[in-house]
């Protein structure tokens, strides 16, 4: 029955052939990308970090801050400590790229909302109309970079692929929930610097190797989180580059790419080397400790039974984080400069961006969200990975979501996501039971108080729960790195029966 | 049963992520509904008026709030409380409340389900996907905050029983429904007439005219009965016949006088897309063009400039309407098709009828609100994919009516989100109407025919150009209003989508009413079209 729609959307009604006689991929993009747009405003309704919780807010607070600062003062002054601009209350502490970005939303919200962003008297400014606004900043964010980013992903790695299943990875890819809960409910901006990643990698992908490290160093310039991903993009790079029939000039190509691509995002600060230091100052935190609240990462969990902090001073800390994440990432590196492929370098995307997740120093919840961009981009090529990866981030964000008042949000976006991707008879005893298992603990932490001696004991036990997991997944991918056959999702597997 | 599951799931979600949207005073009237019924005995209900919002729903949605007031009591006291419960909307209280309406759409997942037990599956889903994602449900019951979805699921639980051809049951849960909501009484002649025909004949007629006009009466009994019972214990004390007749009629007087508050006006604050949407605008086009051609014009129409079209009732030009003349508006619009009805009651035609009724009493009915809308097109889609011209008039009304409800949500962070849902919702069913109609020619070749010729769904040029002229009503509203005339003419946004879409509505109707006349076959309703309007 060739006329018959592939059931992919909500697998469980195999009804929606959303769009099935449509045009073209164009078309069904725009419809995704309605849904995308519809979904993000809902959650944008609810709480944001730090709502009416003075003195110091939340993220919410800190950007909404750098766009007053921006506006008001002059380039050079953004990154001091000045009578204007008081590091100590949410100081700039992302490159620049952040910063003009800042700028560029607050002339925005200046247009609207003058008050918003007044010099010092706008701190801890909250409105209903403001909050519509700044929502409105992230949603345009999303729609100026993330969303056509990601369309030309899929059009560029999943070319081969069918109408339906493009569609139906875009679908996956823009209807994320950790990504929306962070960037449209807590509050942040990671759809432009994933975007831009996305954007890099989709050009990698084409084989543009210029744009995609333009693209990049735009990425890392917004926010130095990106830098999890810089291997991936060295080594892969470097490796095509070595069959290259000129490897040293093509290295020298894209390193002046990157370099120019740099020079003009900092422009305003290199005329001093003592500016550019200021700012350098600002991006690494190194007095924030090993890493913060519950995180579920190696340090964070392992510190359960080795106190880290207590053990080693600061600085060897920094050096032992830096040892572990170098071992972590050399296989995937290693694998691209010997052996540099499409999917290849997506995964090492992904091993990489989880070693620096589960290693490095200074690790945020939020940072899940840097392999679970690459984990969402392989859906179709790695069926096993997205189902475990995504409830498990969000998961491991579910305390930090629950303090900025997103429990609602949380649990819709989870159960749309199930219900909108996840066949139901995709459910063996294991998935069930796992499920079942984050169930319990999810009620655990809203439920019941944790014993007086113990407050983060069901926080701790949330980070090692998912912790188990993602350890899990980080072993399997970096074996399929390795491995040279691909996985065939359950409807080319039908396809070959026939 | 499971894709409806699923899909209800699907909506929750939707419904949801809209817990913190803007809600009307609609949630404060079901807040202090929720403190008579649980704080009060119940000879007080109609009667109090510590808070503005007075009970003025029919009793059995009195005890419904009595119901959910029970568990309102011990999610938080505060809710129920008379006095300090007054606009009380902390999170506890929104969330108990929203919850309470995601859970009582229960009920209309339930009419669904029952009407559409037996269908086709792929019809099935259709229908349900159809029902269930309504932008119109979504927006007058989960964030302008009010109980339709529980209703209709009533409505529909109804239509299932007639259409199994179990007429006592489906009479009994319409009298059951009136007492929830009066408004659905519109309907009553057709119920009437239908069950008359249908079930009171034969050789048992008089036992089952009988047996229903006993079973009808005693859920009227049981509804107001109470109200007539407290009435007369209350007054037993004065041990005077006349004193207590009195009293009992002051209860039921009470009641009535609530359910029915004549004093309010033809047309509701924002008009609906009704036929008087049309005449206060012929009205006021008239007066203007009264006034420059230098006649004297009664001046106190000026009362609608300041803002809000405010109660509309005195007519500068035209001559005003009373209620009798709605009340025989609406009746004879019914005439046609209950002539029909009364030749040849057909189970399988039933939602027809009811959905014709509510349009009519929409139509012309007295102080309609515009959310009355769903009382029609809800059942209507439950008959959608019956055919393609079914299936064409409902994506053309559903999308006319939703649109009309715009008007409801005037904040800013709801603003997109109805525009995007409706946007949704008609390229959606547009999508799946056109895949369902060109499948089933595919398939089993049913009415290849015609369906040949059109193998999509089409709107055809008129309807598509009306509905690309709402689009641009849209943005004059939005934006172009403020720049032509800033300040000034306050209403004219709102009088032009009420407007406007009673011209979809009206047309809609009309075909409606002209198939009552008809004696074309019923398969194809309304009848065929003129070429000129066609595809």
């Amino acid at each position: 029955m060739p006329k018959n729609p592939k059931i992919l959307f909500f697998p469980s009604l195999g009804f929606i052939g959303i769009m099935r006689d449509a045009p073209s991929f164009r078309v069904s993009a725009i419809f995704i990308s309605a849904v995308a747009v519809l979904i993000r405003l809902l959650t944008g309704l609810h709480s944001y970090s730090g709502a009416g919780n003075p003195p110091k807010y939340g993220d919410y607070e800190a950007q909404r801050h750098w766009m007053e600062l921006t506006i008001n003062l002059p380039v050079s002054d953004w990154y001091r400590n000045t009578t204007d601009n008081d590091l100590g209350y949410w100081g700039l502490d992302y490159p620049p790229l952040t910063a003009y970005q800042s700028y560029i939303h607050g002339v925005f919200m200046r247009k609207f909302d003058e008050q918003s962003v007044a010099l010092h008297s706008s701190r801890g400014y909250e409105s209903l109309h403001s909050k519509v606004l700044m929502r409105w900043t992230v949603v345009l964010s999303d729609l100026a970079i993330f969303f056509p980013a990601a369309i030309a992903f899929v059009a560029a790695y999943y070319r081969q692929r069918s109408h339906e299943e493009r569609v139906w990875v875009l679908a996956l890819i823009l209807l994320q929930p950790a990504l929306i809960l962070i960037d449209h409910g807590h509050f942040q901006y990671n759809c432009l610097s994933l975007g831009l990643a996305i954007g890099a990698a989709a050009a990698v992908i084409s084989r543009w190797e210029i744009v995609a490290c333009v693209l990049f160093s735009l990425s890392l310039n917004h926010k130095q989180m990106s830098m999890y991903y810089a291997p991936a993009f060295f080594s892969h790079l470097l490796g095509i580059s070595l069959r290259k029939k000129y490897p040293v000039l093509n290295v020298l190509k894209l390193g002046a790419a990157v370099l120019s691509t740099f020079a003009l995002c900092w422009w305003p600060f290199l005329h001093s080397r003592e500016a550019v230091l200021q700012v350098l100052s600002r991006l690494v935190p190194i007095h924030r400790g090993l890493f913060e609240d519950y995180v579920s990462n190696f340090w964070c969990v392992s510190n359960l039974l080795i106190k880290w902090k207590q053990l080693l001073p600061d600085r060897v800390l920094v050096q032992l984080a830096f040892v572990a994440t170098l071992a972590c990432i050399l296989p995937s590196m290693l694998q691209q400069i010997l052996r540099p492929s499409r999917r290849g370098f997506l995964l090492a995307m992904f091993n990489c961006s989880f070693a620096f997740y589960f290693f490095s120093y200074q690790v945020h919840e939020k940072s899940i969200l840097l392999p679970v961009i690459p984990g969402t981009l392989l859906a179709l090529d790695e069926p096993l990975v997205w189902r475990w990866l995504i409830p498990g981030a969000l998961m491991s964000m579910f305390p930090l979501l629950v303090r900025d008042g997103l429990l609602l949000p949380y649990f819709a976006l989870l159960l749309l996501f199930f219900l909108g991707f996840v066949p139901l008879r995709s459910f063996n005893p294991v998935a069930a039971s796992s499920l079942l298992g984050g169930f319990v603990l999810h009620l655990t932490y809203l439920l019941l108080d944790p014993p007086a001696r113990y407050p983060y004991l069901f926080e701790a036990f949330i980070a090692a729960y998912t912790f188990a997991y993602f350890a899990a997944i980080f072993l399997y991918t970096n074996y399929r790195q390795w491995s040279r056959n691909r996985v065939l999702s359950s409807t080319q597997k039908r396809k070959k029966k026939v | 049963m499971g894709e409806l599951l699923v899909m209800a799931a699907i909506a929750t979600c939707v419904k949801i992520l809209l817990l913190p949207s803007y809600h009307s005073t609609d949630f404060e009237v079901h807040r202090n509904w929720l403190a008579i019924t649980h704080s009060l005995p119940v000879d007080r209900w109609y009667v109090d008026e510590t808070s503005e919002w007075t009970l003025d729903y029919p009793p059995f949605f009195a005890w419904f709030e009595r119901l959910l007031s029970a568990f309102a009591a011990v999610w938080d006291p505060r809710i129920v409380d008379l006095s300090a419960g007054k606009n009380y909307a902390s999170a506890s209280c929104l969330l108990f409340q929203r919850g309470s309406v995601m859970v009582a759409d229960s009920v209309l997942y339930l009419g669904l389900w029952s009407y559409c037990k037996g269908m086709a599956p792929d019809k099935r889903k259709l229908v349900y996907a159809v029902v269930v994602f309504s932008p119109g449900l979504l927006i007058v019951d989960h964030i302008h905050f009010q109980y339709n979805g529980f209703l209709l699921g009533i409505l529909l639980l109804s239509l299932a029983a007639l259409k199994q051809g179990k007429d006592l049951l489906g009479g009994v849960i319409f009298a059951a429904l009136v007492c929830f909501k009066h408004l659905f009484a519109v309907a009553g002649p057709v119920y009437f007439v239908y069950l008359l025909r249908h079930y009171c004949s034969g050789p048992r007629r008089l036992r089952n005219f009988f047996q229903l006009a006993i079973s009808v009466l005693g859920v009227v009994v049981l509804a107001f009965g109470p109200f007539a019972y407290y009435g007369q214990v209350g007054s037993a004390s004065f041990s005077s016949p006349f004193l207590c007749t009195s009293k009992l009629c002051f209860q039921i007087q009470q009641v009535l006088r609530r359910l029915f508050p004549f004093g309010r006006g033809l047309c509701h604050a924002y008009w609906a897309p009704n036929i008087w949407a049309m005449y206060n605008t012929a009205d006021k086009a008239l007066s203007i063009l009264f006034k420059a051609a230098g006649f004297k014009v009664n001046s106190t129409t000026a009362a609608y400039t300041g803002g809000l079209v405010g109660e509309f009732s005195s007519y500068a030009v035209l001559p005003s309407i009373t209620p009798l003349i709605t009340f025989a508006m609406v009746l004879s619009s019914l005439v046609p098709w209950l002539y029909k009805i009364w030749r040849n009651p057909q189970p399988s035609r039933v939602v027809y009828y009811i959905t014709y009724a509510y349009m009519c009493g929409f139509m012309f009915g007295w102080h309609v609100h515009e959310k009355a809308s769903l009382h029609f097109v809800v059942p209507f889609s439950l008959i959608a994919v019956e055919s393609m011209d079914n299936a064409n008039d409902y994506l053309f009304l559903s999308t006319v009516c939703y649109y009309s409800l715009f008007p409801l949500l005037y904040e800013a962070p709801e603003y997109p989100i109805k525009v995007l849902v409706l946007l949704l919702y008609s390229t959606l069913l547009w999508d799946c109407f056109s895949n369902y109609f060109s499948v089933k020619v595919d398939g089993k070749g049913e009415d290849k025919s015609k369906a040949s010729r059109h193998s999509r769904t089409a709107l055809g040029r008129l309807k598509s150009s009306y509905l690309a002229g709402m689009i641009l009503i849209e943005i004059y509203g939005q934006f172009g209003h403020r720049f032509l005339f800033p300040q000034r003419l306050e209403f004219l946004p709102l009088m032009l989508v009420s407007a406007y879409c009673s011209i979809g509505v009206f047309y809609i109707w009309v075909q409606w009413f002209r198939s009552g006349f008809s004696i074309h076959d019923w398969s194809t309703l309304p009848p065929p079209k003129d070429k000129k309007f066609g595809v």
